[in-house]
């Protein structure tokens, strides 16, 4: 691709991210409400489609409020910051066979390395609001995401197993004839990368850090204005960024019949966001000791036994191969799914 | 002529062109509230919020010792994973004698998840 062609993707991403996000909201409002029995917005435009823009001149119009004690600069930073990496995932989603921005050979790192940047961000928020629902939110979020980004990155490694390259390209380019999804190891590495991509970008059932209930906002509690805007922009937009990348790594990405491959992309990912939008619709939320025991004591062993067993896969002969793997992540998941659950007990001082 | 000039490179280009591209919009709409949003402070509106009442104590004290159990826990397994990385990309070239010593060194993790859980470290109290 020649200069003229990244220029034309660099602003074709960062055009189409605030669309792609506002109506990411709408779309969000509008299942949620339908499944809870409700309308949703529908007084501004034809079926509440010019909501979001409401919604945008109204954060505009919203003052912008920095407590008391506050560090000023990392509280006015951390929403620029947690914009910034969650555009540029954007950079290695392939819509095509030659339609990517940037064909790195480390695509994937690059995607893990830029999407744990917003950590960072939401830390820098927490600690920069100086109030006490805020840095908790942030803690919170830290653990969390650090806990989940284990299993993930397992389950990536063993798609790049399989694949014998990092570059998303050619990880899509290795799922010709067939889903990585329809594959034992493909199969249980997509539930694991799902169920921790929902608590990388911090959606129920793991939206600890900003559990209305106990935290009244987490991290952005001290946030008003355009600034809270922002937080809500980076959310959607990874949402919308990790779905691409779970359709790209095992849903055979732009890869379908008839339809153009960025079309074929859109409703994969699209897909992704609405069952994510119905978990939201459907479950309640973790407590934190489940939270942190279901990474560590289930997820972690799942994965690691999904590295040996995809290994098993590959080296045995078809039926035996598939048979064994199957088996070995039936067994890990059968044996941990008991043990990790914590014990129910009263807590005189339940710890934060 | 760049792509001649660069080869490869070219893609990091990209990723350099976006990120300085990206800065603009988180940028734009805050300078635009700046212009547009109403300032009225007051001391009220300063206070960090705790449910209404004056805020007691300052946040910035001591944490729980369990998150940087959880913190330790993470570095120890995200360096080892990092370490398959290389190996996976070349997995289908190794053959078995490579497989093996893989499963020799995940061998070596999953005790080392068997030791912290029954250390208990992994336990939220």
């Amino acid at each position: 691709m020649g200069l003229i062609g990244i220029l034309i993707g660099v602003v074709l991403i960062l055009a189409l991210a605030p669309v792609v996000m506002m109506y990411a909201t709408w779309m969000e409002r509008k299942t949620i409400a339908r499944m809870q029995d409700r309308f949703g917005p529908t007084r501004v435009g034809r079926y509440g489609l010019l909501q979001p823009l409401a919604d945008g001149v109204k954060m505009l119009t919203k003052e912008d409020i920095v407590p008391r004690g506050a560090d000023r600069m990392a509280h006015t930073l951390a929403p620029i910051v947690i914009v910034i990496p969650a555009l540029l995932l954007f950079a290695v989603i392939p819509l095509g066979p030659k339609i990517i921005l940037a064909d790195l050979n480390t695509g994937l790192l690059f995607f893990l390395a830029v999407s744990s940047v917003e950590t960072l961000a939401i830390f820098m928020a927490g600690w920069g609001s100086r109030s006490k629902f805020s840095l908790l939110g942030a803690i919170r979020s830290a653990a969390q995401i650090i806990a989940y980004e284990v299993p993930m990155v397992l389950n990536l490694a063993v798609v790049v197993m399989m694949a014998g390259s990092m570059s998303t390209a050619e990880i899509v380019q290795a799922q010709t004839g067939r889903w990585f999804l329809a594959t034992p190891w493909g199969f249980a590495g997509f539930a694991v990368f799902f169920i921790c991509a929902l608590a990388e970008v911090n959606r129920t059932p793991f939206d600890l850090p900003e559990a209305e209930s106990e935290l009244v906002g987490g991290f952005h509690t001290e946030y008003s204005g355009m600034k809270f805007a922002l937080f809500y922009m980076a959310e959607y937009l990874s949402v919308f960024a990790v779905s691409a990348l779970g359709a790209t790594l095992f849903l055979g990405g732009w890869m379908g019949p008839i339809l153009p491959g960025w079309a074929w992309l859109l409703i994969k990912t699209y897909g992704l966001v609405f069952v994510m939008i119905w978990i939201r619709g459907t479950w309640p939320r973790f407590r934190i000791d489940q939270l942190m025991a279901f990474a560590w004591k289930c997820l972690l062993p799942v994965s690691l036994a999904n590295v040996l067993a995809a290994g098993v896969w590959y080296i045995l002969p078809a039926p035996w191969g598939a048979l064994t793997c199957t088996l070995l992540l039936a067994a890990t998941f059968l044996i941990t799914s008991q043990l990790w659950i914590p014990k129910a007990r009263r807590v005189e001082n339940p710890a934060l | 002529m760049i792509e001649e000039a660069i080869g490869y490179k070219i893609n990091y280009l990209a990723v350099l062109l976006l990120g300085l591209a990206a800065v603009v919009v988180p940028i734009l709409p805050l300078v635009l509230a700046k212009f547009i949003a109403p300032k009225k402070p007051s001391q009220g509106k300063s206070e960090p919020y705790e449910c209404g009442v004056p805020s007691a104590g300052d946040p910035w004290g001591q944490f729980r010792i369990q998150y940087y159990l959880y913190a330790i826990a993470f570095v120890v397994f995200d360096v080892e994973v990092l370490f398959l990385f290389p190996w996976a990309i070349v997995f289908k070239q190794v053959g078995i004698a490579g497989f093996v010593a893989m499963v020799v060194f995940v061998a070596v993790l999953a005790i080392g998840l068997v030791y912290a859980w029954r250390k208990g470290a992994l336990e939220w109290d």
